[in-house]
């Protein structure tokens, strides 16, 4: 599988990262390699094998339901870029 | 006075308790060597805080209360862990600004076992890099240097590059830091230093800025093995905040100092021996293996043999981790916005120019990996030869207790190297990938050095959560080395 | 197969699946300790999980668990042992980790059915699966220009979402099924069941085809929230794919918005662009894991559903289909309804909750539970009409203004002076003077025109101006007129 300069920005649609001509000339050549690099992995028969989600064997421990918090409102917004009246503000979205 | 500079932790402490030297006066020390230092470090100094809390214990320890295992002590914190109140960027644009208004639970056992945190320490952004070169705040330097080359600046590894340098140059007493596929590791190795990542799961992920949260666990980078026990002590908990945390009990590690390495079986794996291994570390690898055998242990041969494997497992897991884990960076709700009427050129272009290049590469290749198409091909793969990587460690513990290797491929390089090709600088990490993967206890110990003088590191690896006896092992080496 | 489409070149048929997205009834959301409260001010219900902050993780609720187990056993479905949460990824700005917890391959609930009434009997609706999942934030976008704003309070809610078989075939077949399902969660409690408040809300899968031939483009109308608008969205988007196709052209799939101003559906932009979710196992969570302990506890404590309760309420109150399906909709109107039933005859008791009290919750526009009415408000009402001291007639007069006093029924009508006579001998009185003044109409009536029997009444109620007991005037009144 080799990556083409459509993989190469569909990609970065997906990952939301503008990347200009010189840096999707050079991202293809460079991830080219790396997955040409771990290509490796093809050698390997993995067949009969279990995907390994985690190395975190012990059960989940769930939470009781109740409410709780550390957090006053205002710095939910604290760091935001923008914000008015309690919410954040972002570029308006068309639907 | 005493001298200061190359204290260790459980002497400073013995010097607070007998009150030969103050909290302050320790503090103050080392805020003025950091202030000194040309290393890049620091990435945020917190030093009045810091000046503070010194006080604070000064009277604690003066009114004989009830005092924490790290009263007093100065340490430095990996910009990875989220502080209260004080900016955390993750060594990112993106996070430039970032004030979290909460704690990490392992700076929270920190502090509140008394330590004092001297500032938020360098690193590769979001963890992602082998000699602390992707920094948005420029790169660390380590503070040792070569006999050959002495005008030659080397990396202090990374990620956890500020933390290892800081510690080496004695602007700490210890740091934390993470480890994903070998973050601690390797800049202790690089350093000189003690570095122990401790099993997945034994310190709360909780506030740490996620870079691969199946991999990612916090450790301490410290001077001497005893430090890192005292460390782990403190940082490790059962946190209910964090749903991979391990409710298993937490022992006194401490205790390894009574652990007793006669009889034990030492693995040596064979695939260890990779292509590239620098003649000198294969030479210091001896000298160990001969420490152990003189001490009583067994030595045997063990293979690992997807070893060669683990590497790209790693390059495919992590990213694909990351791509998500990084979403959230996205311009909305703190951090870095580049500014535009359109939402979607707001998105692109924010995390464009807040990320540097290897986290744009990784999230690149994270996006593909899991894309529609190619999921199975390499996502999926590589979750089964983790389990086929994590199976051979299995078996190899039915033969052996500990298993022990180098844990780099070579010694520090100098800065500026190995950056034309990703993948020269991903290989850094063959040696402790593995464990990673596994989840495995690692520690880093300096073994000896190469002759120009550089350090270089010994990987001890363990069962799950038998810390004590990889803390056991690496004191072992410590003891032995000479030095 | 009733429901069929007109179209040029004959009948065409309409396939239906639907995705109900119910918001579980929970004090907490899903992954976080924020309350679920609806109507608290923006950002103000916003843990570290809902809002994305660097470090923050997921913990699952155990209530959330419980409902979703709850809500497959009363649709009759399989319960998973093990199930995974999975990130679904994609930028948006009020999904603010950049990706959403939800269950992919392996959900909590697997197949189960329920079965809704037609026109031609009961019909078994396949449901395919149930899975966990967070809610998004909620975007405003018509409050300015430029900017759109986003209020984080329903980021992170749980939500179970239901799908169904592609198994209906008429808007009010889909109307019937979202009320039966709704009905069932009301009932078992796991959510509200509030479609205005976007509690319950469904995308709907339509597609149209000839009787017999496979199956034709979906298309997926996005979080309708009304049964009316459900309908609606239905009838116009199936018209549309079939004068597409008749017309020659292709039915795309994708995603569209219903508008309930114009009643019409169209193709939603933006979020489009892009489709390919990436899907993987969330690394901060655990696998789910139940027991069969758990799925028997929750087993044993389910209530009568409303099947069941609709059997027993036609056997045991001998009720019409439509009465008793009216009363088991809502499990609080059911209890409310046997409280009341329990000492009274069932018939007076139906229609006067079916007819006045729901007539006039409807004017309030308020729910039997949200309203302050109890059982035994009611009640005294309906046992003074039973015992003859009020008419059925004057009750529903004083109704609403009895509602609204806090004054016992019997102290009420005192106050108003209501009293329905009931004396036997006044009765009497009061019928000899009024057949005295109509000598008349007796003997025609005495001739055979009973007709006029009505009209006696009338005039004797008048006379009592509305007070005589109206069963005693027409038992005293046949007495007399046979005499």
């Amino acid at each position: 599988m080799s990556i083409d300069n459509k993989t190469v920005r569909k990609v970065s649609k997906l990952a939301k990262i503008r990347i200009n001509e010189q840096e999707e000339i050079k991202l293809i050549e460079e991830l080219n390699n790396i997955l040409g690099w771990v290509d490796e992995l093809k050698k390997v028969d993995t067949e009969k094998i279990e995907p390994m989600l985690s190395v975190f064997n012990e059960s989940m421990v769930m939470r009781k339901d109740e409410v709780y918090s550390e957090i006053s409102d205002d710095l939910v917004l604290k760091n935001a870029p923008e914000s008015k009246s309690g919410f954040f503000v972002v570029p308006k979205v068309v639907e | 006075m005493k001298d200061l500079k190359n204290l260790d932790i459980s002497t400073a402490k013995d010097y607070l308790l007998k009150k030969e030297v103050s909290s302050l006066e320790l503090t103050n020390f080392f805020i003025e060597r950091i202030e000194e230092s040309k290393l890049n470090c620091f990435i945020t100094h917190t030093f009045d805080d810091a000046i503070e809390k010194a006080k604070e214990s000064d009277k604690k320890i003066s009114s004989n209360e009830e005092i924490g295992i790290l009263e007093g002590i100065p340490i430095g914190m990996k910009d990875l862990f989220c502080t209260k109140g004080i900016r955390t960027t993750a060594g990112s644009k993106i996070l430039e600004n970032f004030i979290p208004f909460y704690e990490s639970t392992v700076s929270k056992n920190l502090l509140n076992d008394g330590a004092i945190i001297l500032g938020k320490t360098n690193m590769d952004e979001f963890a992602m890099g082998s000699a602390n070169t992707t920094s948005f705040f420029g790169n660390v330097i380590n503070p040792l240097k070569s006999n050959q080359e002495n005008n030659k600046n080397l990396v202090p590894g990374g990620s956890s590059g500020g933390s290892a340098s800081s510690v080496a140059a004695n602007l700490c007493m210890a740091a934390t830091g993470s480890d994903t596929g070998g973050s601690i590791r390797q800049p202790a190795s690089f350093c000189g230093l003690v570095g122990l990542k401790p099993s997945y799961g034994r310190c709360s992920r909780f506030g740490m800025i996620a870079f691969a949260s199946s991999l990612d666990q916090a450790g301490p980078i410290t001077k001497t093995v005893k430090d890192a026990a005292i460390m782990l002590q403190s940082m490790s908990s059962y946190d209910e905040k964090d749903s991979t945390s391990s409710r298993k009990p937490i022992p006194r590690y401490l205790d390894f100092l009574n652990f007793n390495l006669k009889g034990k079986k030492i693995g040596l794996p064979t695939e260890y021996k990779v292509e590239g291994l620098n003649s000198e570390i294969v030479e210091v690898w001896e000298d160990t293996i001969n420490f152990f055998k003189k001490n009583g242990a067994e030595i045997i041969n063990i293979s690992l043999p997807h070893t060669s494997f683990a590497l790209p497992t790693y390059y495919i897991i992590a990213p694909a981790e990351a791509s998500a884990n990084l979403a959230r960076y996205d311009g909305v709700k703190y951090g870095f916005r580049e500014k535009s009427d359109d939402l979607q050129d707001m998105y692109e272009c924010t995390r464009a120019k807040g990320f540097g290049d290897e986290v744009k590469r990784r999230l690149m290749i994270g996006t593909y990996v899991l894309s529609a198409g190619y999921y199975d091909a390499y996502y999926l793969k590589a979750l089964k030869v983790r389990q086929l990587i994590s199976n051979d460690f299995k078996s190899a513990f039915e033969k052996c207790d500990l298993i022990l290797t180098p844990t780099t491929p070579n010694v520090a390089f100098p800065i500026g190297e190995k950056q034309k090709d990703p993948i020269e600088m991903y290989l850094n990490d063959v040696l402790t990938v593995p464990a990673s993967l596994a989840g495995l206890p690692a520690i880093s110990v300096t073994g000896g050095k190469n002759k120009n003088n550089l350090p270089i590191g010994m990987q001890v690896i363990g069962r799950p959560f038998e810390e004590i006896s990889v803390l056991a092992a690496g004191k072992l080496i410590e003891d032995c080395r000479g030095f | 197969m009733s429901y069929l489409i007109d179209g040029k070149t004959g009948k065409w048929e309409l396939v239906m699946g639907l995705e109900v997205h119910a918001q579980i009834k929970s004090n907490s959301k899903l992954f976080s300790t924020a309350s679920t409260y609806w109507g608290a001010k923006p950002n103000s219900q916003v843990e570290l999980v809902d809002s994305g902050m660097p470090g923050a993780l997921p913990v699952i609720n155990e209530y959330c668990v419980d409902q979703a187990i709850k809500t497959g056993l009363s649709l009759n479905a399989k319960i998973n042992k093990k199930s995974i949460f999975d990130r679904k990824n994609y930028f948006y700005p009020d999904l603010p980790q950049g990706y959403q917890i939800s269950q992919f391959e392996h959900p909590i609930v697997g197949s189960g059915f329920l079965v809704i009434e037609t026109e031609n009997g009961q019909k078994s609706i396949g449901i395919t699966r149930i899975h966990l999942e967070q809610d998004a934030g909620k975007s405003i976008h018509d409050q300015d220009d430029k900017s759109s704003f986003i209020d984080l309070n329903r980021s992170g809610c749980a939500l179970m979402e239901i799908v169904s078989e592609p198994d209906l075939n008429s808007p009010e077949e889909a109307a019937q099924y979202v009320k039966k399902l709704r009905a069932i969660l009301k009932c078992i409690g796991s959510c509200d069941g509030n479609m205005e408040r976007g509690n319950l809300r469904a995308d709907v899968n339509v597609s149209v085809r000839k009787p017999g031939e496979k199956l034709g483009t979906r298309c997926e109308i996005k979080n309708v929230n009304s049964i009316k608008f459900i309908q609606q969205a239905i009838e116009y988007e199936s018209k549309r794919q079939v004068e597409l196709i008749e017309n020659g052209e292709n039915v795309n799939q994708e995603t569209r918005l219903f508008d309930p101003n114009s009643g019409e559906t169209r193709s939603m932009r933006g979020k489009e662009e892009s489709h390919d979710y990436r899907y993987f196992p969330d690394p901060d969570l655990p696998p789910l894991m139940i027991n069969d302990d758990r799925i028997e506890k929750i087993k044993n404590q389910l209530p009568e559903l409303p099947d069941e309760k609709k059997k027993r309420f036609k056997e045991e109150y001998k009720l019409k289909d439509y009465d008793a399906e009216i009363l088991v909709e809502d499990q609080f109107v059911s209890s409310f309804f046997e409280e009341l039933v329990e000492k009274r005859d069932s018939k007076i008791v139906v229609s006067w909750v079916t007819v006045e009290l729901f007539s006039y919750l409807k004017k309030k526009d308020i729910q039997l539970q949200d309203s302050e009415i109890k059982s035994k408000k009611i009640g005294d009402l309906l046992d003074l009409i039973i015992d003859g001291s009020i008419s059925n007639r004057q009750a529903k007069e004083i109704f609403e203004e009895y509602i609204e006093t806090d004054l016992e029924a019997s102290d009420f009508i005192k106050k108003k002076g209501i009293k329905q006579v009931s004396d036997k001998s006044e009765i009497e009185a009061l019928i000899k003077s009024v057949l005295q003044k109509n000598v008349e109409m007796v003997d025609d009536y005495k001739r055979g025109k009973e007709k006029l029997f009505g009209f006696f009444v009338g005039q004797v109620m008048k006379e009592s101006k509305g007070k005589a007991n109206p069963q005693l005037v027409n038992q005293v009144l046949k007495d007399l007129l046979s005499k």
